[in-house]
């Protein structure tokens, strides 16, 4: 067991759940909660792939993911904000059609073989840094890279540019940005699409990078509800996110690779001779997500973890208060 | 530019205003005309038209006829950004900031400049240099949540200014305001109408229009009942006729107090907020049966958490509230009720009834457990119907059937049907949040007496409310709040509160505690 390969692969695999989580993270800003990641990125996967195999051009399979993911987001704020549903239901539904065209439009797919794959490599000189070179920047796939320069992009846009005063107004008090002219319901629109092509992305990233090819649902295995539950984790703040996505992509990592070695610091392994311990541990993660949206449930602690105001509530001109 | 805008008297012409809501004529042929540099007081009881009116200028609603001009020039507004791209602003009553930023980020909200980046230390100035030159000052770099409700109030005030607004629309603003911040309000007002701004003051309390305003216009029931009439040698009783359409009785009779024993005592309570910050910070206070005591304060000191902790719906850290000598807090709503507590919530809507349960429904609510409504756990439809038709009569709700939905009432009916419920079970005790928020005045006067009544009746009663005149008229005693912690208690006799008292009382309610100001008034 080598810690440094759990923290390589633990970054690349962190990058899936980092796309996911600030997509969701940009969404729930605007104040529109979209439970349905996992669906989006199951079409992102399946679209990427499937492009991929058409085309051959893993960049082509990239950007149709991106847009397939948005366009099926789209329904859900098509629901939401111009048919004021309710956000939780028509999010898990999205999740179930998400994950239904997949698998239609997948039908075959697993039998694709190989494909061009996007191009990983290591970076000069950062590459060298003891520790932290082997980790982020050794052969590394280009949209792990990518994801370390959406962080602080995120962060920036949200906290110090014009657009982002205006997304966090409308998450926090739609009324107040609307009486000044902002588009309340069009800017929903655009931070559920945005949300949905980050979740495509995201989707992507797995079947043309981390773990390529497409296994159906078990592609992303339950990835998308695990960012649901790491954007409350990181209270809606985009560095939190990429802490937690990494260290959950290091988690992942390390339960595979504690099962290896009969020796566990100087002990007999007890992952390795009682297997069923190994499937505890996978549940781990899923365990987690579980509490962590159980808790975030409760408006009480939404508000003291720093939740937009405005989450999870219909904007509708004229009704008093949020 | 500006030549031509001096060449007009009136900066504002609205005619022949015409707005149909459905069932409802809410503005039936208004004028109104708005002088460079006036305050212009628009007078009306809650839904003569007064809001309609106004934000058909700062361009929230279209008329259906009519025209406005600005300026001499003809105008139609779609949405509030036209209104103010011609100068014109509103300041709305619930204020339109964002809790969680920064002043200044609220003041920005919307505009074109800043483009993309926004470097906040600039515009900081800005904005404080603007508050400087209107006395409004508020730290620019200050989360609006740390706030208090006046330098809220002066936010909305600059976010108006900084967007170049000539006319400002203030929707009641002294509603949320103690006492000094509403004269501090008044010279800021003064002092903009010296810079050249025009103001339009909505308002429902004849005092302050009366000591403001330099022209008053009056609306009922969405016409014009006086238009632009100078407020030197207008009587507030004669404005109050126009308002109401009727005499207004402003002094209900009160009997002296005769309070006996003490029906509640609450001690030494520390409660949190929502948001898990500290709302109550060791408060103390009793009510003895027979009296109406009265806790003044402004919005948000802990006023809500109180009665929430009083009526079993929040738990305290620390201290306890006894009822006649017994342990209610941290307890269950049903524990308090069954020994005989009453609550009037302040959210009428949502907490106080059940919007789409008939009134029958929402008045059984504390009854449906005993005889004669229960009949071996069952509910008697019959007998409630009957309890609900005596109500009914006996509280003047006035309501086609008892079937009826409450949602379709109205604010003073709907407050009717709760207080009915709540008074029928004939509480030893009542806590009252804000009674009479939102109603007319007419509808006031019958909560009034209602609340005089069940003190009459020996019960006690804890009137919670911002509005400190109907504390001075109804209280025996006035406790004042101040973040989660009793300022001070003053003693009210008959007849009408003193200036002083006021003067005293609205000093508490900015944080001065009553020893300071006694030692400061002896020293």
């Amino acid at each position: 067991m080598d810690f440094i390969i759990i923290f390589q692969a633990g970054v690349a695999t962190g990058t899936v759940l980092l796309f996911a989580t600030i997509g969701e993270l940009l969404t729930e800003r605007s104040g529109v909660l979209n439970l349905g990641v996992e669906g989006m990125m199951l079409i992102g996967a399946m679209t990427g792939f499937s492009v991929t195999v058409a085309t051959g051009n893993p960049w082509l399979g990239l950007l149709a993911a991106m847009l397939f993911a948005g366009l099926v987001s789209q329904i859900h704020a098509l629901i939401t904000i111009t048919l004021h549903a309710d956000q939780v239901v028509s999010g898990l539904a999205l999740t179930f059609l998400g994950t239904g065209i997949s698998l239609v439009l997948g039908e075959g797919l697993s039998k694709a073989g190989t494909v061009a794959l996007l191009p990983s490599f290591s970076v000069p000189l950062l590459s060298q840094i003891p520790i932290l070179g082997p980790v982020f920047f050794t052969r590394q796939s280009i949209l792990v890279y990518i994801g370390y320069f959406l962080v602080p992009v995120t962060w920036y846009f949200i906290n110090r540019t014009r657009p982002g005063l205006h997304l966090r107004a409308v998450g926090e008090y739609p009324a107040a940005a609307d009486a000044l002219g902002i588009n309340v319901h069009g800017m929903r629109y655009l931070y559920v699409f945005i949300g949905g092509m980050l979740a495509g992305l995201a989707g992507a990233t797995i079947s043309l990078a981390v773990a390529p090819g497409w296994f159906s649902e078990l592609t992303t295995a339950g990835q998308g509800w695990i960012a649901v539950g790491l954007v409350i984790f990181a209270q809606w703040d985009p560095v939190r996110a990429a802490v937690g996505s990494y260290a959950f992509g290091a988690l992942r990592r390390l339960i595979l690779d504690i099962q290896g070695p009969t020796v566990l610091f100087g002990f007999a392994n007890p992952f390795y001779y009682n297997p069923y311990w190994g499937f505890f541990l996978q549940m781990l993660p899923y365990a987690f997500t579980v509490i962590v949206l159980v808790i975030g449930s409760r408006e009480a602690i939404r508000k003291r973890l720093g939740s937009p105001a405005a989450l999870g509530n219909t904007y509708i001109r004229g009704e008093r208060g949020l | 530019m500006a030549d031509e805008q001096s060449s007009y008297e009136n900066v504002v012409e609205m005619r022949g205003i015409v707005k149909r809501f459905p069932g409802v004529l809410a503005s039936d042929h208004v004028d109104f005309s708005l002088r460079r540099g006036e305050i212009h007081a628009l007078l009306g009881e809650n839904g003569a038209g007064k809001s309609t009116l106004m934000n058909i200028l700062a361009g929230l609603y279209r008329q259906d006829s009519g025209s406005i001009s600005v300026n001499g020039r003809p105008v139609t507004f779609s949405s509030p950004r036209d209104a103010i791209k011609a100068g014109i602003g509103m300041v709305h009553q619930h204020f339109m900031l964002v809790p969680s930023q920064t002043v200044t980020e609220n003041v920005l909200l919307g505009l074109d400049d800043p483009r993309f980046l926004m470097r906040l230390s600039e515009y900081d100035k800005k904005v404080a240099e603007l508050g400087e030159q209107f006395g409004l000052r508020v730290d620019p770099r200050a989360k609006v949540w740390q706030l208090s409700v006046g330098e809220q109030q002066r936010v909305e005030i600059l976010k108006m200014l900084y967007r170049g607004a000539q006319v400002l629309i203030m929707d009641e603003p002294t509603a949320v305001l103690a006492p000094q911040e509403i004269e501090d309000l008044f010279e800021t007002l003064r002092s903009m109408t010296l810079q050249g701004k025009s103001i339009i003051f909505i308002s429902h309390k004849l005092n302050e229009v009366a000591s403001i305003a330099d022209r008053i216009t009056v609306l009922r029931r969405g016409q014009m009942t006086a238009g632009g009439v100078s407020a030197v040698g207008v009587s507030t009783q004669e404005l109050a006729r126009l308002m109401v359409g009727r005499a207004v009785v402003f002094h209900l009779d009160k009997s002296p107090a005769s309070p006996g024993e003490v029906v509640l005592d609450v001690k030494d309570v520390y409660a949190e907020n929502d948001k898990g910050l500290p709302a109550l910070r060791g408060l103390s206070l009793n009510v003895r049966k027979g009296e109406i005591v009265g806790v003044a304060g402004v919005a948000g000191n802990g006023q809500r958490e109180l009665s929430q902790v009083i009526g079993g719906l929040r738990k305290c850290a620390k201290g306890e509230v006894r009822l006649k000598g017994e342990l209610v807090s941290n307890r269950s709503a049903l524990y308090g009720i069954q020994r005989g507590l009453a609550y009037v919530p302040e959210d009428r809507t949502h907490v106080g009834s059940a919007p789409n349960l008939s009134v029958t429904d929402n008045v059984i609510m504390k009854k449906y457990r005993q005889a004669p409504i229960s009949h071996s756990g069952l509910l008697d439809m019959n007998q409630a119907t009957r309890f609900a038709k005596g109500l009914k009569e006996a509280y003047d709700i006035i309501v086609p059937t008892v079937e009826t939905p409450v949602r379709l009432l109205s604010g003073g009916n709907l407050q009717r049907v709760i207080l009915a419920r709540e008074i029928s079970g004939e509480p030893d005790f009542m806590v009252a949040v804000q009674p009479t928020r939102g109603l007319d005045v007419g509808a006031i006067e019958g909560v009034h007496r209602l609340l005089l009544t069940q003190r009459e009746a020996g019960s006690g009663v804890l009137l919670i409310s911002e509005e400190l005149d109907e504390l001075l008229w109804l209280s025996d005693r006035i406790y004042v709040i101040y973040e989660g912690r009793i300022m001070g208690e003053i003693q009210l006799g008959g007849g009408d509160a003193s200036q002083e008292t006021v003067d005293v009382i609205g000093q508490m309610m900015t944080g001065t505690p009553l020893e300071n100001i006694r030692m400061e008034r002896d020293a």
